[in-house]
């Protein structure tokens, strides 16, 4: 099979080293900055030493033969692994302890197409609540673990908004880490016992997760996190390959076509591009038909820094101070808005954002139409869905997948309130007769 | 005014390895100045060819992120601690 370089950045510069790899890598071929080109080689960096823009990673991707490739990933693991060979792993990735997250369903929602205007076939759920941790972050932190294993790093950390804090104690549980994760401090509850449970260090920090951020940021460059692998720091350019899977996952589910349309829930913006990423891999590999397809980026209004910049047609994302329900999209300063900004207005996507109110309503309309119970990130997505096919930007007759990343149960509180037990009546038949409820 | 600039890893090569540097200015713009004169090559790494700050870099004076207060024009109070960070860090 001919290998070639694919590569999504811009024309490459000057290279610097920063170090060998201590293991197989896979078809990846080194680090390269998105925003100057500069080179590195693969390690644990995350931020380009020219003009700290942020390092990704480049491939030596199998083109040539579609076909062969096609067949191989067809017949590998119902997991992320197998699509191994387009992935910074090496190629046994799958024979070491993890959490082989993914294949998760596809769901056509029919009843939720017709409620939202969406002709039925057309609208899809994919329900990455069905990961090992019930949110996609177990796709991304699979990654990480991977290249941490490959540095030598002992302990698995992050800054998180909750639901990736479950994914590293988990994944960490797994395979013999130690784990340490940074939280605000004022996170829901269920996602604090989610990430507690498996026994590794959870440390609140009083502040939001900008502020989480920050710290982890410092305590990388000290000498008391040396040693550790930051999933979305130091280990980022790898970790942010987990969500190419999304991508891949949805085309072969559709039947090895792209969707036209996507909307992808934005927080630090990272895996909206990533799967933008990953749909472009694709096409030069030649396992779908190259067409259009449009990007539509989801954010909660009480924090939507991209959505605000998209609607003032700026390149520069202002930060903000969120103040939403939807906690695991609430970064105010989110690292690749310029870029989800740059997807966005390629693709002729928009990025369009709802407030908390319109994000619990999403939530009942999901569970009600398709019996898939989101978290408030999966909110803020069906109700921007709603909102853009109602503003005509969604096209209701082509194909449109709506990114569900969480589950519902980790974010009770948003609908606890109007979401009750009908009645509350005496063990008889008359007293159920009397509640009117027997239909 | 006397300022404590901490430096990330990724500048360290300008600092003779040291994750912390005094530098002088009333203003972040000024403490820039001061930190090139005695880390030459250092500005470079930090503002754009417009004398901006990159955008991908983050700095915060004391707790607060200068893009909420007024960028360089940042007032800088004796012994407050200047944080420079990479923006690109965190989040899925």
């Amino acid at each position: 099979m001919a290998v070639q370089t694919v590569e999504t950045s811009p024309a490459t510069g000057a290279t610097a080293a920063t170090g060998t790899p201590a293991v197989d890598f896979g078809p990846a071929s080194g680090l390269s900055c998105r925003e100057c080109g500069t080179r590195f080689e693969l390690g644990p960096i995350f931020a380009c030493a020219e003009c700290f823009g942020p390092l990704e990673v480049a491939y030596d991707l199998p083109l040539g033969d579609p076909e062969a490739l096609r067949k191989k990933i067809e017949s590998g693991p119902a997991n992320i692994w197998r699509y191994a060979p387009l992935l910074p792993v090496p190629a046994d990735v799958a024979d070491k302890p993890n959490l082989n997250p993914g294949w998760t369903k596809l769901v056509k929602a029919d009843n939720l197409a017709r409620e939202i205007g969406v002709e039925p076939g057309k609208l899809f759920v994919k329900d990455d609540s069905g990961n090992p941790t019930h949110s996609f972050k177990d796709r991304v932190v699979a990654q990480a673990l991977e290249a941490a294993r490959a540095f030598g790093f002992t302990t698995l950390s992050c800054s998180s908004t909750g639901n990736l804090a479950g994914a590293v104690g988990a994944a960490a549980a797994r395979a013999g880490f130690r784990s340490c994760v940074f939280i605000p401090h004022d996170l829901e509850q269920g996602k604090v016992v989610m990430a507690a449970v498996y026994g590794g260090e959870l440390v609140g920090i009083e502040g939001n997760y900008d502020d989480v951020n920050r710290f982890c940021s410092e305590l990388i460059g000290d000498p008391l996190g040396e040693g550790w692998g930051f999933v979305n720091v130091n280990l980022r350019p790898y970790y942010g390959e987990g969500s190419k899977t999304l991508a891949y996952e949805i085309c072969e589910q559709l039947g090895w076509v792209l969707p036209d349309q996507l909307v992808i829930p934005i927080a630090s913006g990272s895996q909206l591009t990533k799967i933008d990423k990953g749909l472009k891999e694709l096409i030069a590999l030649g396992l779908v038909e190259d067409k259009p397809y449009k990007i539509f980026g989801a954010q909660a209004e009480g924090c939507s820094p991209v959505s605000a910049a998209f609607k003032a047609g700026q390149d520069v994302v202002r930060p903000q101070k969120p103040n939403t329900i939807a906690k695991s999209l609430a970064i105010g300063n989110p690292a690749d808005g310029p870029y989800v900004l740059d997807i966005a207005r390629r693709t002729g996507g928009a990025v369009e954002d709802v407030d908390d109110q319109q994000v619990v309503d999403a939530i009942k309309l999901l569970a009600r139409t398709e019996g898939i119970f989101a978290e408030t990130a999966g909110g803020v997505t069906v109700g921007v869905t709603r909102k853009l096919v109602e503003a005509g930007l969604i096209d209701p007759a082509l194909t449109t997948v709506v990114l569900n990343t969480g589950d519902g149960l980790k974010t009770l509180d948003a609908v606890a309130e109007t979401s009750q037990a009908s009645a509350t009546i005496k063990p008889s038949l008359e007293a159920f007769r009397s509640a009117g409820l027997a239909g | 005014m006397s300022v404590n600039v901490r430096i990330p890893t990724i500048l360290r090569t300008y600092t003779g390895g040291k994750a912390e540097v005094a530098a002088e200015g009333g203003t972040l713009g000024e403490v820039i100045a001061d930190l090139e004169k005695k880390h030459t090559g250092i500005a470079a790494r930090v503002l754009d060819d417009q004398g901006k700050l990159r955008r991908f870099v983050n700095v915060y004076v004391n707790d607060d992120d200068v893009r909420f207060e007024q960028g360089l024009a940042t007032a800088t109070p004796d012994g407050a601690g200047v944080s420079i960070i990479p923006a690109v860090a965190g989040g899925c």
